[in-house]
């Protein structure tokens, strides 16, 4: 039996793969039927065997039947599955959360780093007449990735995407906020979608707002058990596990957490 | 005439009998707030330490055959912060639930809630699994008459002490209590277990071992509730493997005046709350009770 089909119990799986996207962030490719499917926004518990388990948004894969996570060597753990080799184990559980609710019609995808994973899964689930533009971030040109796999997924959409550098060493210079506030000028978007750091977030979903705009984010908060039992990742009177990860912009406009505090290990809130 | 689901335990008086078990959910306000509106009776918060605790790395939580194995290592924001925190309440039923080793530590825990609205405080004399707390303590019988003792002489509000399956036995400790003055018994905490991932040869658990909850303890949780409660003339409130409003039932004809449910929100999300509430009224009502406390113990007649 597959140890899936306890709920909640991490099966074990083998990287087979490993791309590196930039000097700091690799994508780690596995087989697992069922996290090859997930939907846009869902997550997957992920054993680094001795060392921690973390929640992981599901990369897509080009290959049928497989899943992935794309890291960034940050802490400890996140250092700890970055490094890992073509054969070594991890464990995973889930998937888990909700997803995005895709609109017809022009569609904003606006990400940074590692939050682009969500949303090139939801390019993948784009209805064929959807126009989707993406908007992806980075501090430099080397730490820029997934514009080649942008386009490839999107590429039976009529469809645009438009990279961005802190340092202006690749597309436009600044932040995506500020791309998209240009943008927003003269476009109207059916739906926006954004996952990255939570105060990007808090602006795009501002702007969204502001121009009555449908709007959904992604959100992270210390996680721990991933199924709505620890408490956790608590904001307001929402789980993100459970309630989220993704949440409106109705809802989030009036969350009293939302782009000011998080919660520490220990349950205290910290502002941002 | 529907039946009346508030219950008596003790003094304390609870408006349905489902409760939220200690360590589950439990770190804000408006959690509280969103699982009593979703029909518990009252809330059990998370062990609250002197000092803020981050408990153990993942995995903490792991799903097992039959329930869950866990070692999140007590984690909290600690007293000071949570009474602060929990202050503005008026209106949510909330039970805080203490950790410590000495009196010391509950003395110092329970000077934070003075001026704090507490339904009643439950003291977490059996967590399985951080050293020198929890099973630790309630194992050392002298120990827990002192801190019950003490908490006692602190506060007008109940104390219900919660009691584990430990190397003394249960029912000494339960007598220990008793000794100190405790208003009631929340039986049992989770059963000290381990379980080990064949693929990599590791256990499941970063502590290794942990505390088994779930559907696969309500027998020994049952027959716990149904010994102290045939032993000792003290209210209890059961706790261990409640998922159907059939587990809620069959702690009550063992002898508890109330459960705590927990893992089963892991499953069933809160929901349970109030499917279970309603499960227990339509039993009520079949049997043609009026009361929670009609049903308390009955299976003791047999």
């Amino acid at each position: 039996m597959d140890l899936q089909e306890i709920s909640n119990r991490s099966s074990i799986r083998v990287i087979e793969k490993i791309i590196d996207e930039t000097p700091t962030v690799r994508t780690l490719v596995f087989s697992d039927d069922t996290l090859s499917n997930v939907l846009p926004g869902q997550f997957a518990m992920v054993w680094i065997p001795g060392v921690n388990e973390l929640p992981m948004s599901v990369m897509v894969s080009e290959e049928k039947g497989k899943a992935a996570f794309t890291v960034r060597k940050r802490g400890v753990s996140s250092t700890a599955l970055y490094d890992l080799q073509v054969g070594n184990q991890i464990g995973v559980r889930g998937p888990y959360g909700n997803s995005f609710r895709i609109k017809d019609g022009k569609i904003l995808l606006v990400g940074g780093g590692t939050g682009l994973v969500p949303l090139l899964r939801l390019a993948k689930f784009a209805k064929p007449t959807n126009e989707v533009i993406i908007l992806m971030g980075s501090k430099t040109k080397e730490e820029m990735f997934f514009e080649d796999m942008a386009n490839k997924i999107l590429a039976k959409n009529k469809h645009q995407v438009i990279t961005c550098t802190e340092d202006g060493s690749y597309g436009k210079k600044g932040f995506v906020t500020d791309v998209m506030e240009a943008l927003m000028q003269d476009t109207k978007f059916d739906g926006i979608y954004t996952c990255g750091p939570e105060i990007m977030m808090y602006k795009v979903v501002q702007m969204a707002n502001s121009k009555n705009t449908f709007v959904e984010a992604s959100l992270e908060r210390m996680m721990k058990c991933g199924i709505g039992i620890c408490g956790s990742c608590c904001m307001d009177e929402s789980l993100v596990c459970h309630d989220g990860t993704v949440f409106d912009g109705q809802f989030l406009a009036k969350s009293q957490e939302f782009g000011h505090t998080h919660r520490t290990k220990s349950g205290i809130l910290e502002n941002y | 005439m529907s039946p009346d689901l508030s219950t008596k335990i003790g003094t304390l008086r609870l408006e349905r009998p489902t409760m939220l078990a200690s360590g589950i959910l439990g770190i804000s306000l408006e959690v509280f707030s969103r699982i009593h509106k979703s029909g518990a009776g009252a809330v059990v918060t998370k062990s609250l330490s002197k000092e803020p605790w981050e408990g153990y790395p993942n995995p903490t939580i792991v799903g097992i055959k039959g329930g869950y194995l866990n070692a999140v290592g007590l984690s909290n924001p600690g007293a000071p912060y949570f009474a602060k925190m929990i202050s503005p309440n008026k209106t949510i039923p909330i039970i805080v639930s203490l950790v410590g080793s000495i009196e010391e530590d509950f003395e110092f825990m329970v000077k934070q809630f003075e001026n704090v609205h507490v339904m009643a405080y439950e003291l977490n004399l059996s967590c399985p699994h951080v050293e020198k707390v929890g099973l630790e303590v309630g194992d050392d019988p002298n120990l827990v008459t002192k801190i019950v003792k003490k908490v006692k002489s602190m506060t007008k509000v109940p104390i219900i002490s919660k009691v584990g399956l430990g190397t003394t036995n249960y029912l000494d400790t339960v007598k220990a209590a008793m000794d100190g003055g405790t208003d009631a018994i929340t039986a049992i905490n989770t059963i000290r277990a381990m379980g080990i991932d064949v693929e990599t040869q590791r256990p499941l658990l970063s502590n290794k071992i942990g505390g088994l909850s779930g559907p696969a303890i309500k027998p020994v949780a049952v027959r716990c509730v149904y010994e102290i409660s045939s032993k000792y003339d003290i209210p209890v409130i059961g706790c261990g493997g409640v998922s159907t409003w059939e587990d809620a039932v069959e702690f009550i004809l063992a002898g508890a005046s109330a459960v705590q449910i927990g893992s089963a929100i892991g499953d069933g999300w809160i929901d349970v709350f109030s499917e279970v509430n309603k499960g227990i009224a339509n039993y009520m009502e079949q049997k043609g009770f009026s009361k929670i406390q009609e049903m308390v113990g009955l299976a003791r007649n047999f």
